[in-house]
């Protein structure tokens, strides 16, 4: 895959209750200020880090956010990285799908967040938990 | 170590002469630069290959000792590039150098067959050098002439003008990329929000062809700014691009679509609750008229 | 408890959303919605959220709910004020939320319930006093 790049810095999020999704949203609005993407390109990072932080609280019963900048080259990004313990997805291709949901919500939160950022990759095994990993070039 | 660059500094007026006199032999291009700005080039770079501080060596160009050589040569490609010439044109200016300074080794070391094999070939590599750094320097400068173009058409390309209070139109012209698209999708919906308007009119006239993709990026703006609380209407479809859309299965029924720009105001208006009614002149005065009669 | 404040104005309820909501809050304004519907009579909501940075999919769904269980207890909903970026993120998201009526600002939210709700009293006009207090 794609998602590669020199980490330059990092920070993570604990993501154990409701109110941490909305700090999730807070330190990753914080980032891609510091970043300088346009206002639109921080209004979808910060949208998909929702989408995802609540993914991991529902789906993986908790975990964290890691955020970190990229360089690639010239190129500067954003990653995002939600892991958790939880049960794993069983049908990746399934859960990508829009409209498809295990839990309450729409089921575009994967789907949908892939359409937010530039790189999407889901590293899952059934009972083993599941890191996303996301990236958002400028 | 070669020793030609001590050749350059004893002889740099013959050199300089042959040169320039090479120079307006290949240089064709009077039309764009005349034979005294010709002169000042060729002089400035002479002097700056003589004028190195000692024990700068011509094999490693990275040394400090260059770096007003190399600066004077990226000025005089970006310069160039700007004027009009061709790469191979601005590569030849320093390439032509070549033979003159072989005429002076020659004159050198002509009797020492080894010794002038090395210093020619030691010429050779410099100035190969020094013309890529010419022609590297002169694409970086169209480079950044093509960036400059480019962010100017995409300022350009977005024109969202204010036809009524309330109504903006958005008139599009030439091909609709990704890229284009979010710009124009931006500036719609500021222009929605600053100018307060409940109708907007994308007007297609001008857009050659309508793929899927574009059709998409279409649809997702007029969503966008329906979510904000303004109609959108599209207008100016041209009878193939119809035909395209219905052929494409691109589905534009949620859409209020009008073949003319002229139409599309008209409903705009009428749904902002005015109407357009043509003065009587013959009355001398508007439909208010027969109150006071 | 932190709750969103809704106001009273006539038959209209008006809410503006001002922070970041989480989840929870976002479900405590919907029951809060639907009881003060009932409880005032009201015959329209209009949500204010010109304030919000993002709306993601749990947001979006809330204001489609509020919107759907307002329409059953007889009351008009429209949501103002959604910023620009907003929109194209949730379009993008994939969410256009079909059954919410929009409007660019609080004032034409208020002109668009106003005429909504009056016309619907006049197909009904039989009752019409009744709504008048």
């Amino acid at each position: 895959m794609a998602i590669s790049g020199t980490v330059q810095k990092t920070e993570t999020v604990p993501i154990v209750s409701s109110s941490d999704v909305v700090l999730v949203r807070q330190r990753v609005r914080i980032w891609t200020t510091e970043m300088k993407f346009s206002l639109v390109e921080q209004t979808k990072i910060v949208t998909a880090a929702s989408e995802l932080g609540r993914n991991t609280l529902e789906h993986g019963g908790g975990g964290s956010l890691e955020l970190a900048l990229v360089v690639n080259g010239a190129r500067q990004g954003l990653r995002l990285r939600f892991s958790d313990k939880g049960p794993g997805i069983v049908d990746i291709a399934l859960a990508m799908k829009d409209g498809y949901t295990t839990g309450s919500g729409l089921g575009l939160g994967l789907g949908g967040s892939k359409r937010l950022m530039n790189e999407f990759e889901i590293d899952t095994k059934p009972g083993d938990g599941t890191t996303i990993t996301t990236i958002r070039w400028k | 170590m070669s020793k030609f660059l001590e050749a350059i500094q004893e002889n740099r007026k013959s050199i300089l002469q042959d040169w320039v006199q090479r120079l307006k032999s290949v240089d064709r291009r009077r039309d764009l630069l005349d034979d005294r700005e010709l002169d000042t080039d060729a002089k400035n770079v002479l002097s700056a290959i003589a004028d190195v501080p000692a024990g700068t060596l011509p094999e490693d160009l990275n040394a400090a000792g260059w770096q007003p050589l190399k600066e004077l040569l990226t000025n005089l490609s970006v310069s160039r590039a700007a004027k009009g010439f061709t790469p191979s044109e601005t590569a030849i200016f320093v390439l032509s150098l070549k033979p003159s300074l072989f005429t002076v080794a020659r004159q050198q070391w002509g009797k020492d067959a080894g010794e002038l094999f090395l210093e020619i070939s030691a010429i050779n590599d410099y100035v190969d050098k020094l013309a890529l750094h010419t022609t590297d320097s002169y694409i970086h400068g169209r480079d950044q002439v093509i960036a400059r173009q480019q962010e100017e058409m995409l300022e350009l390309s977005t024109p969202v003008v204010t036809l009524w209070d309330g109504i903006v139109a958005l008139p599009l012209i030439g091909t609709l990329d990704s890229a284009r698209t979010q710009v124009v999708m931006e500036s719609l919906l500021q222009a929605i929000v600053q100018t307060n308007s409940r109708f907007a009119i994308i007007d297609i006239t001008g857009v050659p062809t309508v793929d899927t993709l574009v059709a998409q990026h279409l649809l997702k703006t007029i969503t966008a700014a329906r979510l904000m609380g303004a109609e959108c209407i599209l207008s100016g479809i041209r009878p193939q691009i119809a035909q395209t859309i219905v052929h494409l299965g691109i589905n534009l029924e949620d859409v209020i679509t009008k073949s003319k720009l002229a139409d599309a105001f008209r409903l705009a208006l009428e749904r902002s609750g005015r109407k357009v009614v043509r003065v009587d002149k013959s009355n001398g005065a508007n439909t208010t008229s027969p109150r006071g009669v | 408890m932190e709750r969103i404040p809704i106001l009273r104005m006539g038959n209209y309820l008006l809410v503006t959303i001002q922070v970041d909501m989480h989840d929870k809050l976002a479900l405590t304004l919907q029951d809060d919605l639907t009881n003060r519907i009932i409880e005032a009579n009201a015959k329209g909501v209009l949500i204010d959220i010109s304030s919000l940075e993002i709306v993601d999919s749990f947001i979006g769904r809330t204001l489609a709910n509020i919107a759907s269980m307002a329409r059953v207890l007889d009351a008009e909903t429209v949501v103002v004020g959604m910023q620009p970026a907003v929109a194209i993120t949730l379009v993008e998201l994939g969410m256009s939320l079909p059954g919410i009526r929009t409007a660019l600002n609080v004032e034409s939210g208020m002109e668009y319930l106003r005429e909504t709700v009056e016309d619907h009293e006049e197909s009904d006009g039989d009752f019409g006093d009744s709504t008048e207090d």
